[in-house]
C-alpha cells in the first residue's frame, strides 16, 4: 500500500508523517507522530478516548481520516502542558479526583478544553452535554463535571 | 515490627497514620491527567507485528478441515499460528492452583464450542494485511446442536459442550456434579413455618467493557527471555499461565503491566498473552494482540448467567425458619473461574441472616455461550440480588417493615452460620440501622435498639442435626464434624444424583484439594 507524506502541526509544532490511504488520524498520531495521549478504545467513535481538537473544536481521532487534517493544527492532551506547568483543567482533574484508571482522561480532557474555548462559562447542562460523547467506565462522572466547572470563568456561579 | 532508621531515613515517613476523613491524592493521577501513565498499548517497539485471530461465527460445531495454505502466501504475512503449534494447547486457568482439569485450548482443533473461539492466529506487518490473511483461511464447520440454558444443559440428551466434563457440570471434589450446603433440616423447618415462599431468579450475563480493551505486546528481550506489556489485572496468574501454555520456565517471561484502562475482572483470563508471546517465539519479532471493541464486547468472557430458585420458610413472627436454594451458574463453554464462582456462592448462602435450616445445592453449568470469567463479588452479586429481592417479598407476606424484618434475622456475633462458623464482627444491623436514619425511613424503637453485639450466640450458636446426621449416627468419629476438621476424613460415601433434595452430604473438602487453599469458607488459607 503506497504511503504518503502528511504534513500539519501537531500541539504547535511541524510533524510530517507518512499514512497509507485508510489510516485514521488516531494511527497517524499514535504509530506515525509518536503522540500516545490520544486513547484506542473503540474504533468506532463511540467512547470518546481519542478525542483530540482540530483547529480547536474536538474530534474523534479514530474516525477522522488522517489525510483531512493536512495543514490542520491538531491538540491532543500531551500538548496541554506548557513546559512543567499543568494547565488548568489538569490541575483540576487531579485536585476533584476525576480520574481513577485514566484511560478516559485524555479524551475528557480535551472534549472540556473545546468546550471552554467555545464557551468560557458554561453551565453544568453545557459540561455534560460536552462530554456525552465521552465514556467513563469507573463511573466518576460527577467529580469530572465539577473539575471542568471549577475552572470555568465564575466556575462557583455555574456550579450551583 | 519492622522499624525504619529514623536517624538515617528521618522524612522517608510520617508516622501520623491518621488518614481517614481527609482526601489523599492518588499516586498515578499525575500520570492520568497528562496523559502520560503507559498502558500496554503505549509502548512502540522497533519491527512491531500484529496478530490477528480466526474466531468461530458458530456456537457449536466439529471443524472438519482449516485450510490456511493461501492465507500464508498473502502480502505482509510473517507466521500463521494454529493449534498444533501451541505447546500445551489445553489449559484451565485454576489449574495454578490445582482447581479443574484442563479444558481449553488456546487455539480450537478438534471443535469450537462457543460463537468467537479463537481457531487460527495471523502475525502480519501490518493490522490491515492481518485482517486480509484472516477473510483468506478456509475452514470446513460441521454445526452441532447447542445449548444455551442452564438447565436444559443437565438434561440427559442434551449437547455435550465439553468432552472434559461430558455431563456438562464441573466435578466438584473429583467426584461430585454440584456442591452442597446442608445445615439443619429444611423440611423441618418448612413445616415450623407460617408461610412458605418459592420464587426463581435470573440475571444474563454482563459485559465489563472497560474502554481499554484486552490486549499484550510481547518482544524477544537482549537477555533471551520474552518481555510481555499487558492489560492483565493478575500480572504473576497470567505470567505463570504463559509459562505453563508455552511450556517454558517462568523466568523465561518478564511482564510489565499494572496500569490498566480499566478492568472489573475482565481482565484476569489471560486471553491474549499466550498467543502474543507465541508469536514474538515463532517470528523472532515484537508482536501486539490486542482486542477490537467488538472482539471485547462479544468474545471477551463476561459476567456468568446465573439462575437461582429460593424456598424460604417464615413464621408469622418474622423470622425465617428455613432457606433452600437451587442454583445454576452459567460457565459458558469453559471453566475458567466459574468454578470458584460457585464455591463463593455457596459460601455466601444463606446471606448475612441466622437461619436455623439452610440447604444449598449450586451447579456449574457448561453452555455454548462466551466462558464467563470475574467480575465485581461474582457468585454472590446475583445470588445477593435473589435473596434480597426475596427478603423483601418475605416482609411483605408477614407484614413486617422490609427494614426490621432484616434487622430481626439478620447474624449476630456469636451466632453459628450455615458453614459451622461462628459470625463475629458482624454489622449488618448496624448498617440498616444507619440506612434507614440516612434515608428518613423510620423504624421501632427495639429496632433501633438492636445491635450485633447483643442477643447473638446461645441457641443460635448450636449446630442443628442434619437428616444426613441421623443417618450417620451408627457411625463414631463422623457425627459431630465441622466442616473445617473434616480434612481428616475421606469422604464416607458416594454422592447421589443431585437435584431431589435432602441428599446426604459427604464432606467438602480435603486437605490437598485447591479449593481449601483458595477459599476462607473451609478455614483455610493459603
Amino acid at each position: 500500500m503506497a504511503k504518503t507524506a502528511l504534513q500539519f502541526r501537531h500541539n504547535d509544532h511541524d510533524v510530517a508523517v507518512f499514512v497509507e490511504g485508510g489510516d485514521n488520524l488516531l494511527v497517524a498520531l499514535r504509530d506515525g507522530v509518536g503522540d500516545h495521549s490520544p486513547k484506542f478504545g473503540c474504533g468506532q467513535g463511540g467512547c470518546g478516548a481519542c478525542t483530540v481538537l482540530i483547529d480547536g473544536e474536538a474530534h474523534l481521532a479514530c474516525i477522522t481520516l488522517a489525510e483531512t487534517v493536512a495543514g490542520r493544527s491538531v491538540q491532543t492532551a500531551d500538548g496541554l502542558k506548557t513546559g512543567p506547568a499543568l494547565h488548568p483543567l489538569q490541575t483540576a482533574f487531579m485536585e476533584h479526583f476525576a480520574a481513577q484508571c485514566g484511560y478516559c482522561t485524555p479524551g475528557m480532557l480535551m472534549a472540556s478544553k473545546a468546550l471552554l474555548y467555545r464557551n468560557p462559562s458554561p453551565s453544568r447542562q453545557d459540561v455534560v452535554e460536552a462530554i456525552g460523547g465521552n465514556i467513563c467506565r469507573c463511573t466518576g462522572y460527577e467529580p469530572i463535571i465539577n473539575a471542568i466547572l471549577s475552572v470555568a470563568t465564575g466556575g462557583g456561579a455555574a456550579r450551583a | 515490627m519492622f522499624e525504619l532508621r529514623k536517624d538515617i531515613f528521618a522524612d522517608e515517613r510520617d508516622d501520623n497514620l491518621k488518614e481517614i476523613g481527609k482526601g489523599t491524592q492518588r499516586q498515578d493521577m499525575l500520570g492520568h491527567v497528562t496523559a502520560t501513565s503507559t498502558y500496554f498499548n503505549d509502548h512502540k517497539l522497533q519491527g512491531m507485528l500484529h496478530l490477528k485471530v480466526l474466531r468461530s461465527p458458530h456456537s457449536h460445531a466439529r471443524l472438519r478441515r482449516i485450510d490456511v495454505a493461501a492465507a500464508e502466501k498473502m502480502p505482509g504475512v510473517r507466521r500463521v499460528i494454529r493449534g498444533a503449534d501451541v505447546p500445551r494447547n489445553l489449559n484451565t486457568l485454576l489449574s495454578l492452583i490445582n482447581f479443574g482439569i484442563d479444558d481449553e485450548p488456546t487455539l480450537a482443533v478438534d471443535k469450537v464450542r462457543y460463537k468467537g473461539e479463537p481457531i487460527v492466529a495471523v502475525v502480519a506487518d501490518s493490522h490491515r494485511e492481518a485482517f486480509e490473511a484472516l477473510a483468506a483461511i478456509r475452514v470446513d464447520y460441521e454445526p452441532l446442536p447447542s445449548v444455551f440454558d442452564v438447565e436444559e444443559a443437565l438434561k440427559p440428551g442434551a449437547p455435550v459442550v465439553n468432552e472434559t466434563y461430558p455431563k456438562n457440570s464441573f466435578t466438584f471434589h473429583d467426584k461430585y456434579d454440584h456442591q452442597k450446603l446442608r445445615f439443619g433440616d429444611v423440611e423441618r423447618g418448612f413445616a415450623e413455618s407460617d408461610h412458605v415462599l418459592e420464587q426463581r431468579y435470573q440475571m444474563s450475563p454482563i459485559e465489563h467493557a472497560p474502554t481499554e480493551t484486552n490486549g499484550s505486546i510481547a518482544a524477544p528481550d537482549t537477555n533471551g527471555r520474552y518481555v510481555v506489556y499487558t492489560s492483565t489485572q493478575a500480572l504473576f496468574f497470567s505470567l505463570d499461565t504463559c509459562a505453563k501454555i508455552l511450556d517454558v520456565p517462568s523466568n523465561k517471561l518478564h511482564f510489565i503491566g499494572g496500569t490498566v484502562g480499566g478492568g472489573f475482572g475482565g481482565k484476569v483470563d489471560t486471553m491474549t498473552e499466550p498467543l502474543a508471546i507465541l508469536g514474538a517465539m515463532l517470528t523472532g519479532r515484537p508482536v501486539r494482540y490486542v482486542f477490537g471493541r467488538e472482539e471485547e464486547m462479544q468474545f471477551g468472557s463476561p459476567r456468568g448467567a446465573e439462575r437461582i430458585y429460593v424456598k424460604d420458610g417464615v413464621r408469622r413472627d418474622g423470622r425465617i425458619m428455613a432457606r433452600q436454594v437451587r442454583s445454576y451458574f452459567d460457565s459458558g463453554a469453559y471453566t475458567r473461574l466459574s468454578s470458584y464462582a460457585v464455591i463463593k456462592c455457596v459460601a455466601h448462602i444463606p446471606g448475612p441472616y441466622t437461619i436455623p435450616n439452610v440447604h444449598a445445592d449450586v451447579f456449574c453449568s457448561y453452555t455454548n455461550r462466551t466462558p464467563s470469567t470475574a467480575m465485581r463479588g461474582f457468585g454472590v452479586t446475583a445470588l445477593d440480588f435473589a435473596l434480597e429481592c426475596q427478603m423483601d417479598k418475605l416482609a411483605h407476606l408477614v407484614g413486617m417493615d422490609p427494614m426490621e424484618f432484616r434487622i430481626l434475622n439478620a447474624y449476630r456475633d456469636g451466632d453459628m452460620k450455615a458453614h459451622r462458623r461462628i459470625a463475629k464482627n458482624t454489622a449488618l444491623i448496624e448498617c440498616v440501622q444507619v440506612a434507614a436514619e440516612k434515608a428518613k425511613w423510620k423504624i421501632g424503637e427495639e429496632f433501633r435498639r438492636a445491635s450485633s453485639r447483643k442477643d447473638g450466640g446461645g441457641e443460635r450458636a448450636e449446630i442443628p442435626l442434619t437428616p444426613r446426621d441421623a443417618v450417620a449416627a451408627a457411625r463414631p468419629a463422623a457425627q459431630q464434624r465441622t466442616s473445617y476438621d473434616r480434612a481428616a476424613f475421606a469422604p464416607p460415601e458416594p454422592t447421589p444424583p443431585p437435584p431431589p433434595p435432602p441428599a446426604p452430604s459427604p464432606a467438602p473438602a480435603a486437605s490437598s484439594h485447591g479449593a481449601t487453599r483458595f477459599s476462607s469458607v473451609f478455614g483455610r488459607r493459603r
